[in-house]
């Protein structure tokens, strides 16, 4: 993935918001994903959700975003947006965490992203900013769906988006149990799968998948383990 | 927490369901729990239900009782392993959540079905729809106190199943396609069988409507119940039939297709009141769809091969993708993220009876409490995939 060579942020947030990096030439390309082998090749037209072409798995590239969209987004966040690309027709960005709120709500605002598809989380624990939080969004006026993406390290939460859609309050619920990640502003951030007094997050990658609340099991179930 | 006291009592109520401020000395209001063992939750869902009289003020969903861990168990598996697994969550739509898993993985892998498997799979698709939306009438009914749709919806049902069963060789979870295609070819004489069982059910969906849709006692407990409107539905999510009976047209078979639907003729079956009545008018309608998709199926299915060119063992390039398809509750998703290994690094599932569940505490407030159980079951939801 291309993101694993960004695991450490170079740039501080703070400092270059209004002018930014690509701020004068909104048309030129954003980020050139760097990890990924350059193979143009097998890339797909960008909108519908199938390829046409029915191309051998010759590992196609993430490329490089550019749009109107995308553009603006930069030339308004400067280097908070990492990278804006598109990967076999779907697009998505990765944001900084301080400015993943207000990118969601302009998309959600003025881009017209109503509609919240999913949310979840990635667990990468190698990496300093360990989980990476996706938002899958659609817009029905544009038929169009996108991904951001931000990352976050272990504790730091998330900020949360029920406010902009109501959608998200179960599945950052959700996300919330299976990886232990926070939700600033959740109006009401508990377990949801999982019961209550559950110890640990059993979607994290050190998390076995024989691994057990045992002392929860034996409390409630009156049983040995639930294995 | 997690020692002694059972998990109720300490589970902490929501705002809406507020336990230590009742006063049941000197008001109406009084807290009722509904499930999780209760025939009309349609498996195990629990509902709290704060209730002024027969009035519903509030409620509160407690899930989870079917959770498997079904993400996990796919980290843990190669791709073509878990590709069984997914037909456990929504168990009654089985051909639909392998359908989604298998595009996924194939746009993963950047190919594609080849045209006779992508036939193959819609007419196996859409006959799952039928049978999907029989047994949400059968039960839905039933729940509301008509108990003669149930016996002709599974009577009827149980003929789709016996093409599962001939096809695959199961009848509910069915396992019937392999990522880059399908695994068994038609069986001898299954179109004429196909054609034929759309002739069957075409009457009885008439049948079903005669003893439904103006039935005086259906239609007052069914209009103006669970009422949510179009932009409701967007904010919270909801899609599917739910979605469309609130007047919004959209399905993914039209506006993003899949697996060859841009090649079928069919219309979006849409509502206008967002109430039960309208949802159970928009999912008989599909039905309908339905048996037209599978005609056109039938008749253009084309010759060829039914498996793509894909390795034996699979490891897609690193990278992610998001799929998704209409299931018959709605939108089914698939986010898979490859590390470029034979197991996926991670699988979300996107499942849309989770997400519509959702909206039942939008639907509820201000109704009856005999009308909690109608909108439970107009929302059509699958505890195996709200739970997962």
């Amino acid at each position: 993935m291309s993101e694993d060579t960004k695991a450490n942020p170079s740039t501080p947030p703070g400092a270059e918001k209004p002018g930014g990096t690509s701020a004068g030439t909104p048309a030129a390309p954003a980020k050139p994903a760097a990890a990924a082998p350059a193979k143009p090749a097998a890339t797909t037209p960008a909108q519908p959700a199938k390829p046409a072409a029915p191309a051998k798995p010759a590992g196609p590239a993430p490329e490089p975003w550019t749009g109107p969209l995308p553009d603006g987004l930069k030339s308004r966040f400067g280097s908070a947006i990492k990278e804006a690309s598109t990967y076999l027709g779907q697009n998505y960005l990765l944001v900084e965490r301080a400015y993943a709120v207000e990118v969601l709500q302009i998309l959600r605002n003025e881009e017209r992203f109503d509609y919240c598809v999913d949310l979840t989380a990635v667990h990468y624990p190698k990496k300093e900013l360990q989980f990476e939080i996706v938002w899958i969004l659609y817009s029905f006026s544009r038929n169009q769906r996108m991904r951001v993406k931000t990352q976050i390290k272990e504790g730091e939460p998330a900020p949360s988006v029920v406010a902009l859609w109501p959608a998200a309050n179960w599945l950052e619920r959700e996300c919330y149990d299976m990886f232990g990640t926070a939700f600033e502003g959740h109006p009401d951030l508990r377990r949801i799968l999982l019961p209550d007094g559950w110890k640990g997050f059993p979607l994290r990658k050190d998390y076995s998948i024989l691994q057990q609340d045992k002392e929860w099991v034996q409390a409630n179930l009156g049983i040995e383990s639930g294995q | 927490m997690g020692t002694g006291e059972p998990r109720d009592r300490e589970r902490p109520m929501t705002s809406h369901v507020d336990l230590d401020n009742r006063t049941f000395l000197d008001s109406t209001e009084l807290v009722l729990n509904m499930g999780p063992q209760h025939p009309s939750t349609h498996g195990v869902l629990r509902v709290i239900l704060k209730l002024d009289g027969e009035k519903v003020l509030g409620s509160e969903c407690v899930i989870g009782y079917l959770h498997r861990g079904v993400e996990k168990i796919a980290e843990n598996r190669t791709y073509a392993m878990f590709n069984p697994y997914v037909d456990r969550m929504d168990y009654v739509a089985a051909v639909s959540n392998g359908l989604g898993y298998c595009l996924a993985i194939e746009k993963l892998l950047n190919t594609e079905a080849p045209p006779r498997a992508q036939y193959i799979r819609v007419i196996l698709t859409e006959l799952n729809r039928l049978a999907s939306h029989m047994l949400w009438l059968g039960t839905h009914a039933l729940d509301i106190g008509a108990i003669t749709p149930l016996f002709y919806t599974f009577r009827d049902r149980e003929e789709i199943l016996k093409i599962f069963e001939k096809y695959c060789g199961a009848r509910l979870t069915t396992h019937a396609f392999r990522i880059g295609g399908c695994m068994y070819e038609t069986y001898e004489g299954m179109e004429q069988e196909v054609l034929a069982f759309c002739d069957f059910v075409e009457p009885k969906i008439a049948e079903y409507e005669q003893l439904l849709t103006t039935n005086r006692i259906w239609v007052e407990r069914t209009r103006n119940v669970g009422v949510i409107n179009g932009p409701d539905c967007i904010a919270l999510g909801v899609t599917g039939p739910v979605l469309r009976a609130s007047g919004v047209k959209w399905d993914l078979r039209k506006v993003q297709p899949y697996s060859g639907y841009d090649k079928f003729e069919f219309d979006i079956p849409v509502g206008q009141n967002g109430d039960t009545y309208d949802r159970y008018l928009v999912r008989i309608a599909e039905m309908r769809q339905s048996l037209r998709i599978i005609r056109q199926a039938v008749a253009g299915l084309p010759a060829g091969p039914i498996m793509a060119k894909i390795p034996k063992i699979l490891k897609p390039p690193v990278g992610e993708v998001y799929v998704s398809i209409e299931a018959p509750k709605g939108e089914l998703g698939y986010f898979v993220v490859s590390d470029g290994s034979t197991q996926p690094y991670r699988v979300r599932v996107r499942p849309p009876s989770f997400v519509n569940l959702q909206a039942l505490d939008v639907m509820v407030r201000g109704q009856l409490v005999a009308d909690v159980v109608a909108v439970i079951g107009t929302l059509d939801i699958v505890l195996g995939e709200v739970d997962r």
